[in-house]
């Protein structure tokens, strides 16, 4: 059972720079993937304009019948979202872990360039074992 | 160094200075970024893998020149290694852990040739946050830390080839890195008089 459904990380002018699915539930393929991240971009961007209310920085939580989405931005505008069970907890924290593994394992790569596709395999490496630990926590309660 | 109890020595001199500095680290970030942008700049410069491993190298040959100098006045009393493995255990131990932190994880000689030696490590500092492209074939960015070793050999008078290379491990996701250091023939005629 995968509280996690799909991960997306979006550069800041809404790019899919990097996908992953998790379980077989909400796969999707290519262009959708590119497609969903785009709009995700988009409706983040009008969120912020909605808002009734000054310093809002776009929706952080999006919950449906059967799923939750969860969105995190960094300042430099790089969104990491991740598509997850309703109701599943600390995904906060995930999407932070996920951001330090982002900052360590691909900006500190000299072999990549800035707002293109994900491409490091200590990337990966480390982020499988995030959502590893993530679900053992997760199975442990 | 931030003096003990809160207070900073003042020295009119540089000279009054004491040598030994203790303890000192640098960000571990910081350098990474540097690093970074060190491999991004000379790979602008050059057309070719071999080019980009050999600039890295001597980026990291000047590094090593300095070293052996500080080292070898702050560590070992102004004594400098003769022998083939006394500099040897001098670049192993005193050399990677002033740089590194740590002792380097092996040091072997060569199963195959009498002049080639060998220190491993299962992940060296440099590459502890590189990703190296499939189209880059067997590049290592270790290349700079086989500079830093050729200029302490060279500069202490064992002229040695070095180079890094990948080994991949078995039962590990990663390969290690091993600096394979190749003397050349003068140091082992010399090395074998002496004994």
């Amino acid at each position: 059972m995968a509280a996690i459904y799909n991960l997306f990380i979006i550069n800041k002018s809404g790019g899919l720079i990097f996908y992953k699915d998790y379980g077989s539930a909400g796969r999707m393929d290519t262009n959708d993937s590119l497609r969903l991240a785009s709009l995700w971009h988009s409706m983040h961007a009008i969120s912020q304009q909605l808002s009734p209310t000054t310093g809002c920085f776009g929706i952080e939580l999006l919950q449906a019948d059967n799923f939750d989405l969860h969105c995190f931005q960094s300042l430099t505008g790089t969104k990491f979202f991740v598509v997850c069970e309703p109701g599943a907890q600390h995904m906060e924290g995930l999407l932070k872990v996920i951001y330090e593994l982002y900052t360590d394992f691909v900006l500190k790569n000299p072999f990549y360039e800035m707002e293109m596709p994900i491409r490091c395999e200590l990337f990966d490496i480390h982020l499988s074992q995030a959502i590893q630990k993530d679900r053992l926590v997760l199975l442990g309660r | 160094m931030i003096g003990v109890g809160g207070k900073i020595k003042q020295y009119s001199s540089v000279l009054d200075k004491p040598l030994s500095k203790g303890r000192q680290e640098v960000s571990l970030s910081a350098f990474a970024f540097l690093f970074s942008e060190l491999v991004q700049y000379n790979q602008t410069q050059v057309d070719n893998i071999a080019e980009l491993e050999r600039r890295l190298e001597d980026a990291g040959y000047a590094v090593g020149a300095r070293v052996l100098e500080l080292f070898c006045h702050r560590e070992k009393g102004n004594r400098r290694e003769t022998r083939l493995l006394g500099i040897l255990s001098f670049v192993h131990t005193t050399v990677w852990k002033v740089l590194f932190g740590k002792v380097a994880d092996s040091l072997e000689k060569g199963t195959e040739h009498e002049d080639e030696y060998m220190i491993s490590e299962k992940e060296l500092l440099v590459n502890r946050f590189i990703s190296i492209p499939k189209d880059m074939g067997t590049f290592n960015c270790g290349a700079f830390v086989a500079g830093i070793v050729r200029g302490v050999l060279d500069n202490a008078g064992f002229p040695a080839v070095v180079t890094a290379h990948f080994v991949p491990m078995e039962g590990q996701q990663r390969p290690r890195t091993t600096i394979l250091i190749k003397f050349a023939d003068e140091v082992l005629r010399r090395e074998a008089k002496l004994v």
